[in-house]
């Protein structure tokens, strides 16, 4: 267990963290900007847009951090998946440029065309990056080939295998679900009764490609339960990951949205717990020579640098969880439009 | 977003002519249907570009270090042996891609810098004196901070994916000392400015006046220390210290030795401090341009002029600060980068005493400069001494030695449109000041509401000049920059994504430039008057 203790293997749950954090936050808002679409009237899509207005910028941070964190921990890795999913990384930048613009300047006119070509953009992009995060982790979780020098050998069409795309498909499910869980949560009326709809609906897509994806996971990538086949009491958090999903139609039944939040929160933090612990030690698997990967400890930066990392943590995370909760605390509440909204 | 008038529609707009705003609207959107119907046409066709080898395949990734046309080194036999178009070569393209985007960027990140920190100014004249004339400049100047914020959000995302798109190799190499410079950005900086950002926006009826001013200075922090560490990363990059190379199984890394030493590496304060106060003339700039349009249009008079005193105070401070600042920088590089500084100048012998270029053409071939210089001068400057010798490009192997004619270039502009400011800055003054007759001087005013492209080019000249002189290296001395590129991509796929941001770019700018100049034709508005804060 020692192992534990590890520096590399700190970060690499540290990366994890991060990870759980920018997929629990920007979640919601990628749901919600894949969700408004469903809606015509432009009061709930400002609803929703607003709901969503003071935040969203800050849960993109969590990505750029670890993107951040990523690169000074394992250079390594953040070098080869960079390069090797080149394009796929251009059309997510593409969709995360389109995304903070569309929110920003939707509400600045008031043309038809205008308002409508913004949201489009909002709803596309919002989709096209949940989606390309999705298949890039499908891949990692897949392999990907890697030669020698550690530089990916396939193209991007090879990242489009049905294994990965359905990984795809079920993170745009579970954001939508989440997104959908959050618009009710901040919502009153006559968009709440709506959005209440919306959320059985993705409940139900998001339970298929969980279904689908755990079974094919079992059968296709095996490797990714060997830990929990070696240490069984690994095996609670699959169940509770299960048992979290299975509480929030339950929560939204009685009524406790803000409960069926936590829960889909949750479902999100144990499923890619689940994923970073069937990878480890793996950070990056290399198909079909498995001795090509990229590990916590062949890709790590040094102990000097990981140490230097961890006191930044530590001065840090702390400032940003505290500011960072008093800034949703101040906007509690349901979302009101005022003068001042998108 | 916090456009009143329009979100509700019943204020109407009655400063902006409709007939005009009509044919401007119509413009636009046709430009707006082009631009996208090719935007979303491309990707398809970028993905046919992947395989695309622009190269032919022996080519072993390097030296091909030099390719622009006025850059003359070694490195053309190469290039022209070559059955391609040097243009074509990976390296080329990703480093054109680098600079556009970097270049794009840095339009917005200075004006947050700033005009953040001239909020803080606002809001606290406003929380002291509680005149609400400072309010309603607190509010029309956040307005235009959210647009360039959300600018700078928008195309800052891609500065820090592209080090792993492009830059693999580089980021391998640098990853452990490079790295913790970002991340502590993300951590440090990100966070803040984002959080605080939304109380900034959304904050005023739900914070009182002094937790609101508390906001607007976390945000301006935010922005600052996000200055910092880039900066700190860059300068490693121009003056490496505080790591070794080490061996590893697979290939040679950077490792860190002295966080601190990385941190202040020779050149990291200077090129800090100069950073700075270039993004606050910036912003002063930027404020005196629309304050002095609205004194022509004899409109807001009020609002113009206390924003034009704020101003002008700034543009001061900071147009003389980067006369302090870039000389102090000036003296870094030539004691940490002498080939950048012979290449600002085009300084050729080995060891001479140097003069300073006022302008100037480079003729490389001849080794000599058409142009008028202050004899003496560069000597003085940087060895205290006019007779002193400057090392020149000669004492350099041509593979070592930065392109002359675009470094010396964009230096001599950067310079002259330094010294334009401060001048402007000065005639301000003594208008505003002494004479008291500067709100009457049209001649003056319209200086002023052209300068504002003066900072600008003047942020953008100064980055090439320190990037294209720190050329042919990626990290000075340390490794090349050919040698940084990423192996995985090849050229047809840079392509593709360099004409993907190419049209993003065009694009956005476009609607930076509309929406902006909607919001200057909106101006302050009246309600801007009434108390905004929480009352208690």
């Amino acid at each position: 267990m020692s192992a534990l203790f590890d520096l590399p293997v700190i970060w690499y749950g540290l990366v994890g963290v991060l990870l759980i954090g920018y997929a629990f936050l920007d979640g919601f808002d990628l749901g919600v900007g894949a969700l408004h679409l469903f809606t015509r009237k432009d009061e709930h899509r400002r609803l929703m847009l607003n709901s969503i207005g003071p935040v969203w910028d800050g849960n993109e941070v969590w990505l750029v951090t670890g993107g951040g964190a990523l690169f000074a921990a394992f250079p390594e890795v953040y070098a080869t998946v960079f390069s090797g999913f080149y394009l796929a990384m251009i059309l997510l930048l593409f969709a995360l440029i389109f995304r903070a613009v569309a929110i920003e300047f939707r509400s600045k006119q008031t043309m038809a065309w205008w308002r409508r070509m913004w949201d489009v953009s909002f709803g596309v992009a919002s989709v096209l990056c949940s989606l390309l995060l999705g298949v890039a982790f499908g891949n990692i979780v897949w392999g990907i080939p890697l030669d020698a020098q550690r530089e990916f050998t396939g193209t991007f069409w090879s990242l489009l295998n049905p294994f990965a795309l359905g990984v795809g498909v079920t993170t745009v499910a579970l954001f939508m679900m989440h997104g959908a869980i959050y618009t009710v949560l901040k919502n009153e009326g006559e968009l709440q009764a709506v959005a209440r709809g919306w959320v059985n609906n993705t409940i139900i897509f998001f339970v298929i490609c969980y279904g689908i994806t755990t079974m094919a996971t079992l059968v296709y990538v095996p490797h990714m339960v060997r830990h929990i086949q070696a240490y069984p009491v690994l095996f609670v958090l699959p169940l509770l990951t299960m048992l979290a999903i299975a509480n929030i139609p339950r929560e939204i039944h009685h009524g406790r949205d803000f409960a069926a939040f936590l829960s889909s929160g949750a479902a999100i933090a144990g499923l890619m717990s689940l994923v970073g612990i069937g990878m480890f030690p793996y950070l990056v698997l290399a198909r079909p020579d498995p001795s090509l990967s990229l590990t916590v400890y062949n890709a790590a930066s040094s102990p000097k640098t990981l140490t230097i990392m961890l006191i930044i943590a530590a001065i840090g995370v702390p400032l940003v969880l505290a500011y960072t909760s008093s800034i949703y605390y101040i906007f509690r509440g349901k979302t009101k439009l005022d003068p001042m909204s998108y | 977003m916090i456009d009143r008038t329009l979100s509700i529609g019943e204020r109407a707009t009655p400063e902006i002519k409709p007939s005009r705003n009509g044919l401007r609207l119509a413009v636009l959107r046709a430009f707006l249907a082009s631009v996208l119907a090719l935007l979303v046409r491309f990707p398809f066709a970028l993905l046919f570009l992947e395989g695309v080898e622009l190269l032919p395949p022996q080519w072993d990734g390097g030296p091909g270090l030099c390719h622009l046309p006025s850059c003359r080194t070694g490195a053309d036999e190469v290039l022209s042996a070559r059955r391609w178009h040097p243009a074509m070569d990976p390296v080329f393209l990703s480093r054109v891609q680098f600079g556009l985007t970097i270049a794009f960027h840095y339009i917005y990140p200075p004006l947050s810098i700033g005009l953040g920190g001239m909020l803080v100014i606002m809001e606290s004249l406003y929380v002291k004196t509680r005149n609400p004339l400072y309010q309603q400049l607190t509010r029309f100047w956040v307005r235009i901070f959210a647009l360039t914020f959300a600018l700078g959000v928008a195309s800052g995302v891609v500065m820090e994916f592209q080090f792993g798109t492009n830059w693999a190799m580089y980021s391998r190499f640098v990853g452990d000392v490079f790295g913790s410079a970002l991340a502590a950005e993300g951590i440090f900086a990100f966070f803040l400015e984002s959080g605080f950002l939304a109380l900034l926006l959304f904050g005023w009826d739900k914070l009182g006046p002094r937790m609101h001013l508390f906001s607007t200075t976390m945000v301006a922090l935010g922005a600052h220390f996000s200055a910092i560490w880039i900066v700190v990363a860059d300068s490693w990059m121009q003056t490496p210290a505080g790591f070794h190379v080490v061996e590893a199984a697979l290939r040679r890394r950077a490792e860190i030795t002295d966080f601190w030493a990385v941190v202040f590496n020779p050149s990291s304060v200077v090129r800090l401090a100069h950073t700075l106060v270039g993004a606050w003339s910036a912003a002063a700039f930027f404020v005196l341009s629309v304050s002095a349009y609205y004194l022509l249009k004899r409109r807001h008079q009020e609002f113009a002029r206390a924003s034009m005193q704020i101003a002008l105070i700034v543009a001061l401070v900071a147009s003389l600060g980067s006369l302090v600042t870039g000389h102090s920088s000036g003296l870094v590089v030539a004691q940490h980068q002498p080939a950048k500084l012979a290449a600002m100048e085009a300084h050729f012998p080995a060891a001479a005493p140097a003069g300073m270029y006022l302008f100037g053409w480079v003729k490389e071939d001849e080794q000599r400069v058409i142009g008028s210089s202050i004899p003496g001068m560069l000597s003085l400057l940087a060895r205290g001494d006019a007779s002193a010798p400057v090392t020149g490009l000669s004492a350099f192997p041509p593979q070592d030695r930065p392109p002359v004619q675009p470094v010396f270039q964009s230096f001599h502009a950067m310079v002259a449109i330094g010294m334009a400011l401060i001048a402007l800055a000065l005639l301000g003054a003594i208008f505003l000041w002494w004479l008291g007759t500067l709100h009457q001087t049209r001649w003056l005013l319209w200086l002023f509401v052209f300068a504002v492209a003066g900072p600008q080019l003047a942020n953008q000249l100064g980055w090439f000049t320190a990037e294209v002189g720190r050329q042919p290296w990626i990290v000075y001395g340390v490794m090349r920059t050919t040698e940084g590129l990423s192996r995985a991509v090849t050229a047809g796929q840079v392509l593709g994504s360099l004409v993907l941001f190419t049209l993003i770019y065009l694009l956005l700018f476009v609607l930076f430039i509309f929406l902006l100049d909607q919001k200057i034709r909106h101006g302050p508005l009246a309600d801007d008057l009434e108390v905004a804060y929480r009352r208690r």
